[in-house]
């Protein structure tokens, strides 16, 4: 069974991608890797990523993440991060990553902060 | 009488399921001992992210190398240890994650994460040639609202972190 799943939708303009599950070495990386690039290469570049459903991130997981805002950012765009789960929270401080996303708790401000 | 230490040992391939096998089966060991469950997914990640260097850093992912894997559970302390096959490396010489111009690298947070979330961690040469990874994790106190009734009390002050 698949450790990430990931569900891509538009709101106004924005595409959010809501993924659920661990994203940690192997494919839960992998399918978060995969899904950035795909949506770069449809010209998508403004990006939330709702990890609301996300229990687990580990160190590999965390490097996708910083892949997948270098990346994006590379071609113009941004993306942000919606919806933190306490421990994914929490690594995002201890790392000082809480420097480097936007992070949100609201969609809608989410969405509102591209404008 | 001499306090009793129980020791499991168990040989991994270089296999990214090892680095789920060896968490597994750490957090398993961690929960029978009485840590709460923080301190259980702490152990995880950190057991996780040593089996993570060694599959990746140490073993460089070629599957004729092993990683192995010893838990020791003493009266007071779960120390966990991870041996790889290759070449060893300094503590010293692992970049600081945190520092600005590191932030934005997509690598190197394991040993950050380790030294965070245990209560002692150091980097041995290794047996084998590789690297040993050493971390361990003071028991619940006798009482608290987490304890199994196995843990002894500890009083040893601050926890030791490696620079």
């Amino acid at each position: 069974m698949p450790s990430l799943f990931a569900t891509t939708r538009e709101n106004s303009g924005i595409t959010l991608v809501d993924l659920s599950g661990r994203i940690s070495l192997g494919d839960g990386s992998a399918l978060l890797r995969k899904t950035v690039r795909d949506l770069l290469e449809e010209g998508r570049t403004k990006i939330i990523l709702n990890l609301g459903d996300v229990n687990y991130i580990d160190s590999s997981g965390i490097g996708e993440l910083v892949s997948g805002f270098t990346a994006v950012r590379n071609r113009g765009g941004e993306l942000k991060l919606l919806n933190l789960t306490k421990k994914v929270h929490d690594l995002l401080q201890i790392t000082k990553l809480f420097t480097v996303f936007d992070v949100f708790n609201e969609e809608s401000t989410a969405v509102r902060s591209f404008d | 009488m001499a306090p009793e230490t129980k020791h499991l040992e168990v040989t991994l391939d270089t296999h990214v399921e090892s680095v789920n096998l060896a968490e597994e089966m750490c957090v398993r060991v961690a929960e029978a001992a009485g840590f709460n469950e923080d301190e259980c997914y702490r152990i995880g990640m950190s057991v996780r992210e040593g089996v993570i260097n060694a599959f990746h850093y140490g073993n460089q992912e070629k599957p004729e190398k092993k990683i192995h894997l010893a838990i020791e559970l003493t009266e007071e302390r779960m120390i966990i240890h991870v041996l790889d096959e290759g070449k060893g490396f300094r503590l010293t010489d692992v970049p600081d994650p945190l520092a600005q111009e590191n932030l934005l690298s997509t690598s190197g947070r394991g040993i950050f994460l380790m030294k965070a979330f245990m209560d002692e961690f150091d980097v041995h040469p290794g047996k084998t040639g590789g690297a040993e990874l050493v971390m361990a994790k003071r028991l619940p106190a006798l009482g608290s609202p987490h304890s199994n009734g196995n843990g002894s009390a500890s009083n040893s002050g601050a926890p030791h972190q490696e620079a």
